[in-house]
């Protein structure tokens, strides 16, 4: 009697695309946080100018 | 903005752990499935994928009505965080289907009715977020966004209920499909626990993410009254 397919490869790839794509969007959300503090740190320096 | 509340924290922690968990259970405590094989094993983190993303979008659904109500601006801050976190997990599940395809179906991609629902969901989100980049005050912008989400949510039941209206070869694993369905297998009691937890796992990630995107949001509010203050 046969076993079952061999899809490893295909598991792998699976599980890349689930952990890249939800390490990309981290990285995403990190970035845009730093970026927000540091337009918060201008404006609050612009705020003291004015 | 003030620093991340203890109850965010704990929970991004018990997310991170219940995210190993959950694949530990699908790599090492989940049967090999009969004919299938290993690729089988996607399907855990493929429907909790989907399940997230229209859980992402029946939040930005349910954030529309309450600001088209209340006009407060938070809820549109919610519907955005919906629709971005949808629009990730959506992709996620998409892409994972094709590559359980491929060996399963013999092909990457068909023209399957749940298939071409999902892909028209994704693209009906897509142009939500794109669509808000075009429009300049915050009000009106909210009030299209709104209105969008609502319209838009149309898509999901759709998708929902494509492979149980139309004639498909998708498997229903919850449920009776359609006798053409490739690829469809009976869960035995230890692929029904990891795939539960595997739900709750994801359900919990969507959580602590919205939270994140929330608090995101609300900052770049903020920052956003503050130059219109000093530009006025």
């Amino acid at each position: 009697m046969e076993g079952p397919a061999n899809t490893l490869t295909y598991l792998i790839a699976g599980f890349a695309v689930i952990f890249g794509i939800m390490l990309i969007y981290l990285v995403s959300l990190l970035s845009r946080w730093n970026n927000l503090r540091k337009d918060a740190e201008l404006l609050k320096e612009l705020e003291k100018k004015e | 903005m003030t620093a991340q509340p203890t109850t965010l924290k704990i929970l991004t922690a018990v997310t991170v752990l219940m995210l190993a968990a959950a694949t530990l259970m699908v790599i090492l405590y989940a049967p090999l499935e009969a004919v299938m094989g290993q690729v089988q094993k996607v399907f855990y983190f493929h429907v909790a994928s989907g399940w997230t993303g229209m859980l992402g979008f029946f939040v930005a659904f349910v954030a529309g009505i309450v600001y088209l109500i209340t006009h407060k601006r938070i809820w549109d801050i919610v519907g955005v965080a919906g629709v971005e976190i949808g629009l990730v997990f959506m992709l996620i599940c998409i892409i994972t289907g094709s590559i359980w395809a491929r060996p399963i179906w013999n092909t990457w991609w068909t023209w399957d009715p749940r298939l071409t629902t999902a892909t028209i969901m994704e693209l009906v989100y897509a142009a939500y977020l794109m669509l808000r980049q075009g429009v300049e005050d915050p009000d009106r912008r909210a009030r299209f966004g709104a209105v969008y989400a609502i319209i838009g949510f149309l898509s999901v039941p759709l998708t929902f209920f494509s492979i149980r209206i139309f004639r498909t070869i998708h498997p229903v694993v919850i449920g009776g499909g359609d006798s053409d369905a490739t690829g469809s297998f009976d869960m035995t009691a230890k692929m029904l626990q990891t795939f539960m937890f595997s739900l709750a796992t994801f359900s919990v990630l969507f959580v602590t993410l919205l939270w994140h995107r929330i608090r995101m949001g609300k900052f770049a509010d903020q920052l956003e009254q503050l130059k219109m203050k000093l530009l006025a």
